[in-house]
């Protein structure tokens, strides 16, 4: 008798634990399940959307199933003039987006790694001052100085190049959303990261400051810019606010401030919106920034964590 | 600065240039140009202006509405703030967990990153539509009558939960990237300390997690200020009427719809002051957390 229930315990210890890891990780696999199809399921519901004729939609809502409307309706989103003046459809869109994306991005890599560059890598006695000029822009984002900015830019002739102000301009468009240092101080700390026997064995080589920069810092600096630069796209390619006030001449409309106008065809309620057309939009303008963010995951993630640090 | 430095002058001021004109032209000016109108009224017609002292900012306090948007924005963070976090917690946990499909979980839940906030706001507008949001018709079937644009309270939740929504995949990052910054010793050692998995992510994983923690809080508070300006603008269609809006939202609507030069500047004043204050905290904290590791 004692024997048997020996035996017993000495068995249970060994079947019970590796049957409590498995509910364990059958939990942490739901909850992980859960998760994903929370990100998932609504912008699915988008897509499937995309697929349907206005009625049904405006009759039920988001669909899950697909219909046979798909082709008509990102023909018409893509190609289908509309607006007031019937001057923007959804490629000029997608093109003003890229413009913005690229702009900003290459636009705040450029400026930034050349101030960086000045800051760590020369002697000069403002460098601090500068250094903390740029850097306490940072401090401040655009939406709280919104309207201030937009009198500004909308008042500034360059030396008579925009004749009503940098509204509805690409560089109204651009230029104030890179007037923040992100670039600069993540640039910053990565140049001082830089090992300095690396100048050290430059400058003895007779290697000037162009050359380094040229022929050493940028080539060292590769998976760092292309970093930023994946952050800096996708962050210029969902602005908003501004391009919203900025550019009221429908040429120059960007996907996400197409996305407005079909909200506010949405709130007139005077005819019955596109729904179908308008999801096409919503996942033409979603699209370029996550295939980016999904592909070059490990750059982005580089980016983003070693970035806003 | 290196020790190796280059001695030039020129080439230097020439490479800064470009960065110190943008950040001239196109912030200090505007914030200084905010600073001095909220301490001006203009006219209706914007011709002319006279200073008027501090009334801007009495106005502000007098103001019911400027209140509201007050303790609506406050709500709103909290909110946004706790189960953004939460939820990204719980979910980084897990995936820096599991073994089987690792890379896999880790990619289904950062894409929605890249998706624009107006988008994701466009996408909440279509699951809470007051007739045929699915989410809608789901809560009219446990007898909730939910009532987007109309009701306060219902459109506020819209708001929180797209919100929440957009958000997750940034925390989970963080998390994530702060988990695996875990030497794979010290989770060993508590291993074998401590076999409670519970207990053990409480006593070990959180605390050394807080320093991640901490700096997410800052980022989530100033994404729940600022970044969802997308979201509320489209969730409330561009129509403010009594719809619950946030301060950054007020800043715009007084400005360009109401025409407020002075009001519209005093609010960014105020909300220039809150940020500086939040700037201070974070880098006092960051301090220690240097000394910390």
């Amino acid at each position: 008798m004692a024997d048997i229930t020996e035996t017993r315990v000495t068995a249970t210890p060994v079947a019970r634990p590796r049957k409590r890891i498995r509910w364990d990780h059958v939990a942490d696999h739901a909850i992980l399940i859960a998760g994903a199809l929370l990100m998932l399921v609504p912008v699915y519901m988008v897509f499937a959307t995309s697929s349907w004729d206005a009625i049904t939609v405006h009759r039920e809502g988001m669909q899950f199933g697909f219909s046979d409307q798909l082709g008509t309706n990102y023909d018409a989103a893509l190609f289908e003039y509309g607006g007031f003046t019937d001057s923007v459809n959804g490629v000029t869109m997608l093109a003003n987006s890229l413009i913005l994306g690229l702009g900003f991005a290459i636009g705040k890599i450029v400026v930034g790694m050349m101030a960086a560059y000045a800051i760590v890598y020369f002697r000069l006695k403002f460098a601090t001052l500068a250094f903390w000029m740029i850097f306490t822009t940072l401090l401040l984002p655009l939406e709280v100085r919104i309207l201030p900015s937009y009198e500004i830019i909308t008042s500034i002739t360059v030396f008579g190049l925009y004749e009503n102000g940098m509204g509805n301009s690409y560089a109204g468009l651009i230029i104030p959303l890179i007037a923040s240092a992100t670039a600069t101080f993540f640039f910053r700390q990565f140049f001082l990261s830089v090992p300095e026997e690396l100048i050290e064995a430059a400058r003895i080589d007779g290697a000037g400051p162009v050359k380094f920069f040229i022929d050493i810092l940028v080539p060292l600096s590769r998976t760092m810019i292309a970093a930023m630069f994946i952050i800096m796209f996708v962050f210029g390619w969902n602005q908003y606010l501004w391009p919203t006030l900025i550019t009221t001449d429908e040429s120059l409309f960007t996907l996400v401030r197409g996305i407005r106008q079909i909200v506010q065809s949405y709130a007139d309620g005077s005819e019955t919106p596109d729904y179908g057309q308008a999801a096409a939009l919503a996942i033409i303008a979603m699209t370029p920034p996550v295939l980016i963010v999904v592909f070059f995951q490990s750059w982005f993630v580089k980016g983003l964590t070693e970035s806003d640090k | 600065m290196k020790r190796a430095a280059f001695g030039h002058i020129g080439f230097p001021i020439l490479l800064l240039l470009p960065q110190l004109v943008i950040i001239a032209i196109f912030f200090y000016w505007p914030a200084a140009y905010a600073v001095q109108s909220s301490f001006y009224a203009q006219d209706m017609f914007g011709f002319t202006s006279t200073f008027v002292g501090a009334e801007n900012y009495t106005r502000l306090i007098d103001s019911t509405n400027y209140i509201n948007a007050l303790n609506f924005t406050v709500i709103f963070t909290v909110l946004v703030t706790f189960f953004s976090l939460g939820i990204a917690l719980l979910l980084a946990v897990k995936a820096d967990k599991v073994i089987r499909g690792a890379k896999t979980y880790r990619t289904l839940l950062m894409w929605v990153y890249a998706i624009a906030p107006p988008v994701a706001g466009l996408i909440g507008v279509m699951l809470f539509d007051q007739s045929r949001g699915n989410i809608t018709q789901l809560l009219a079937f446990f007898g909730y009558e939910y009532r987007l644009g109309v009701n306060y309270w219902d459109t506020a939740s819209a708001m929180i939960v797209v919100s929440v929504w957009k958000q997750i995949p940034v925390n989970f990052i963080f998390f994530l990237s702060g988990l695996q910054a875990i030497p794979q010793s010290v989770r060993e050692a508590a291993m074998i300390d401590n076999r409670s998995g519970t207990s053990r992510f409480w006593d070990i994983t959180f605390p050394l997690l807080a320093p991640t923690g901490f700096f997410l809080l800052i980022i989530n508070i100033t994404y729940s200020l600022f970044d969802t300006f997308g979201i509320i603008d489209t969730i409330v269609k561009g129509e403010p009427g009594n719809n619950p809006l946030t301060l950054v939202y007020r800043v715009y609507v007084d400005g360009f719809r109401g025409g407020d030069l002075g009001g519209s500047s005093a609010q960014s004043v105020v909300l220039m002051v809150l940020v500086l204050i939040l700037t201070i905290v974070q880098f006092r904290f960051l301090e220690r957390r240097i000394h910390y590791t």
